[in-house]
């Protein structure tokens, strides 16, 4: 995700590692599974999708509150500073927006479930596969603070990655997708399911644990925003370190590396 | 770049089909398990489908969750509501003596409550929450009989699948399957913190689902209608808000 690894700059002869006078040879490796890229792929439509529809539902209702039970009569934990959708909703404008809340509300779901039966296809291969143990937790020669410290200061010096980040993730890259992967995506599943009430007369633990359902509602609001930052996070760096070879590795699996050395 | 090996042209077809025809047996399954909602065509089709059958697989006989009476909410909301015109207006001056709620269809012996009759059945009272599609909730007690003891008194046939529940404000129907129909905590409210329902919490009558979100607790119930099938009443897809212009899910139970 972030250094340029296209042949034009990875063949440059400044690299730390590459010092020979003849040219590298170049391969072609498969970079990305297709179960990867396909569940990839999935769950990147299926988020613009939730945080779209996100969006509209809570224009319908942009106070948020605390707790079990929230409405316009009692106080918010924060308003948002726009117009509602409804006209029930006191706000400073004196404008209603349009209200797009049916629609929204069954796009919201039905992008839940894509985005859920992905994460259920990857993490099932990943297990299987030995995925996560491979690519995604760091290497035990980098579970060190002193490993973090070095990766986020070559990252200042925009120093160029070492030849194993061709084949697979750097340790920074490595935390991030663990914590989206296992942190946030499965907070907001939960927050989410939990203002069901039909799952919560299931698992009534899974909203009691929150703090009720305003509290659900408030998290889902604040975990999006995190899950919106990593999105254009995670976009800058593929731009940053070649976009098309990073999207081309994505979409058809293949990248093209410095050779393997012996 | 590379050829399509011959092995993963064949895996790569084996899994599509296998997708397909699993797919098409997932389908198959729905239907004859009764897990299809009436809204289940068009593009959000099988996100709507996908809930109620899970709901229904997993969740189908829990209760709702009941607060202490010290969490009812000291300032509940009323979500205003078009008043539903004239006769309304005349009942509620006589103070609903005169409201009548009529039952048919799918039932041994069609018959119409007045409010007195209705109390007069088993009832029970249940502190839960009311939460609304928007995002807002507030908690009451509500008070009221249960449908399923106004089906049993006017013996319900086997074969009814849906009951259907319309308004006093003729544009404003719903409908639950039987699963919901018989839930205990199903009721058709007419009390609310210790006094009458009043009119802006959907009083005389109100139908209390309180396993889906708010817009199925539908305000000023007067008449209900058992059936066997969802097509008969207006486009087919169970209430006026999965036909309306920006349409609402039939089931929200989430």
């Amino acid at each position: 995700m972030c250094y340029p690894t296209d042949v034009s700059t990875a063949l440059k002869p400044t690299a730390p590692e590459l010092k020979p006078l003849v040219p590298v040879p170049k391969t072609v490796i498969v970079r990305h599974s297709g179960v990867v890229r396909a569940t990839h792929w999935i769950t990147f439509l299926a988020f613009v999708a939730l945080a779209y529809s996100g969006g509209e539902i809570v224009i319908s209702h942009p106070r948020f509150y605390w707790g079990e039970v929230g409405n316009v009569m009692t106080r918010p934990l924060f308003t948002l500073p726009i117009p509602a959708s409804r006209r029930t909703v006191p706000t400073r404008y004196n404008y209603v927006m349009l209200d797009q809340n049916g629609w929204s509300r069954a796009l919201h779901i039905q992008a839940a479930w894509a985005l859920l039966l992905a994460g259920l296809v990857y993490g099932i291969y990943s297990l299987w596969t030995g995925h996560f143990k491979k690519d995604l937790f760091p290497k035990p020669a980098d579970r060190t603070w002193r490993a973090f410290r070095d990766k986020i200061s070559k990252y200042f010096r925009r120093s160029p990655p070492g030849e194993q980040e061709d084949h697979s993730y750097n340790l920074m890259q490595r935390t991030t997708y663990l914590g989206v992967i296992f942190l946030l995506f499965p907070l907001m599943i939960w927050t989410g399911l939990a203002m069901s009430p039909a799952f919560t007369s299931a698992f009534p633990l899974s909203v009691i644990l929150l703090g009720g359902r305003q509290s659900a509602r408030t998290i889902h609001f604040f975990v999006s925003w995190f899950l919106l930052i990593f999105l254009l996070a995670h976009i800058t760096m593929v731009a940053i370190s070649g976009f098309w070879s990073r999207m081309r590795a994505m979409i058809i699996g293949r990248a093209v590396v410095r050779q393997k050395r012996v | 770049m590379s050829k399509v090996s011959r092995r993963r042209l064949i895996t790569g077809g084996l899994a599509a089909t296998a997708g397909v025809s699993g797919l098409a047996a997932a389908a198959l399954l729905a239907e004859r398990y009764g897990l299809l909602p009436p809204d289940h065509g068009g593009a959000y089709g099988p996100g709507a489908t996908l809930t109620y059958a899970a709901q229904r697989v997993l969740t189908a006989h829990s209760l709702a969750r009941e607060f202490p009476r010290s969490m009812i909410s000291k300032t509940p909301f009323a979500n205003p509501a078009k008043h539903p015109g004239d006769a309304f207006k005349r009942l509620e001056a006589g103070r609903f003596a005169d409201w009548r709620l009529s039952v048919d269809g799918m039932v041994a012996r069609p018959t119409t409550f007045s409010l007195p009759d209705l109390r007069s059945l088993p009832f029970r009272s249940q502190i839960t929450e009311v939460a609304c599609e928007e995002g807002w909730s507030y908690i009451a007690e509500w008070i009221g009989t249960p449908l399923g003891e106004v089906l049993s008194a006017v013996g319900i046939l086997p074969q009814a699948r849906y009951i259907v529940y319309f308004s006093a404000d003729p544009h404003w129907w719903d409908s639950i399957d039987m699963t919901d129909a018989l839930h205990p905590q199903t009721l058709l409210t007419w009390g609310m913190n210790d006094g009458d329902l009043p009119v802006p919490f959907g009083g005389p009558l109100r139908m209390r689902v309180p396993r889906q979100l708010g817009y199925k607790s539908v305000k000023y119930i007067a008449h209900l209608t058992a059936t066997d099938n969802l097509k008969k009443f207006g486009k087919g897809l169970g209430s006026a808000a999965a036909e309306a212009e920006d349409p609402y899910a039939w089931y929200v139970g989430i």
